[in-house]
């Protein structure tokens, strides 16, 4: 009788251990299948009115592709980051890019106007590019090497180690 | 000389034709795709600016004259198997597919089981050596039984 009721009990568990597990996983966390890859190409205007930035241009430098919106919190919190880890790093033939998606170009600015950073920042008004690099929250961080492969991919707020990180494995690198 | 300005409007109109997906054939693939900002929503039911964008971008890829096959390959390209709604019928996902069946058959056969047994018992219980009873002793029995009814 007992041996039938722990029995009973051990095959219960089975479902909720497995729900469990399930409804503790962040739904928000999913791998990209980009990492390691030739990072997608893109043509955007500039914030500024100074034409665009390419991609393509960037060849031959580590490129750090930031995408942000106005309304985001986390966007601003990392700002600061960014900018430090730019500075600190743009003599080393690293190059930064925010790019604007999601967003009204008036609260845009007004960010911008804001935070001030130095390095250039796009918009993606059509979207085409946040999808093409697979993006479904902001922000997110993509480091890409002197190659243009995808090398490290960071979703939600960077901090400046972690970035610096990054950066310095791969301007270190050399390759 | 007609059939040749019938031949041209066909050859001109044919693939303007096909480079002009209907709502119809945008949803169809939109309602395969996870809206990526939502959870559990489709890219075709979600309100979101990124859906909408998303949208958009099968309704280019699809007048670029892509099938919605590979349509769904761009964005799985992006976005991983997660971006479709329904699990892909190969690999390690065919699990979402045929545990809930395997687990379905299990449990009808284990109650086919239990039920035999069950109604077996319930035979064996019912059994006519059991209605077998010495008439004498019965007797005796029902003799005690009155004695002792209370008047």
């Amino acid at each position: 009788m007992w041996r039938r009721i722990v029995i009973a009990c051990v095959l219960a568990l089975v479902p909720v251990v497995i729900l469990a597990y399930g409804l503790r996983a962040n739904p928000r966390a999913i791998p990209s299948p980009l990492v390691g890859r030739v990072a997608p190409e893109f043509a955007l205007p500039r914030f500024d009115g100074a034409g665009e930035v390419r991609l393509a241009d960037l060849r031959g430098r580590v490129v750090v592709v930031n995408f942000w919106a106005s309304w985001c919190i986390p966007c601003r919190e990392e700002a600061a980051a960014l900018e430090a880890v730019w500075r600190r790093h743009q003599d080393d033939g690293v190059v930064m890019v925010g790019v604007n998606i999601q967003d009204r170009r008036a609260a845009a600015g007004q960010f911008l106007m804001e935070t001030r950073p130095t390095y250039p920042n796009v918009v993606d008004a059509t979207g085409a590019t946040s999808i093409a690099y697979g993006i479904y929250g902001v922000p997110e961080t993509f480091v890409l090497d002197r190659e243009g492969r995808i090398r490290a991919r960071h979703v939600g707020a960077i901090s400046a180690e972690t970035l610096a990180g990054h950066v310095g494995r791969l301007v270190g690198g050399g390759t | 000389m007609s059939w040749l300005v019938a031949v041209l409007v066909l050859l001109i109109a044919g693939p303007a034709v096909a480079a002009a997906p209907t709502d119809r054939e945008v949803d169809q693939v939109a309602s395969q795709l996870r809206c990526v900002v939502c959870q559990n929503l489709s890219v075709a039911d979600s309100p979101s600016e990124m859906a909408r964008q998303m949208r958009n971008l099968v309704r280019e890829r699809l007048a670029a004259g892509e099938s919605p096959e590979q349509v769904k390959a761009y964005f799985v390209e992006r976005y991983g198997e997660w971006v479709l709604l329904s699990p892909p019928t190969r690999g390690f996902a065919l699990i979402a597919w045929g545990l809930p069946l395997g687990v379905l058959g299990g449990g009808m056969i284990v109650a086919l089981l239990v039920l035999r047994r069950w109604t077996a018992r319930g035979a064996a219980a019912r059994g006519p050596e059991n209605d077998d009873v010495d008439p004498a002793a019965l007797a005796a029995v029902r003799a005690e039984l009155a004695k002792r009814r209370p008047q």
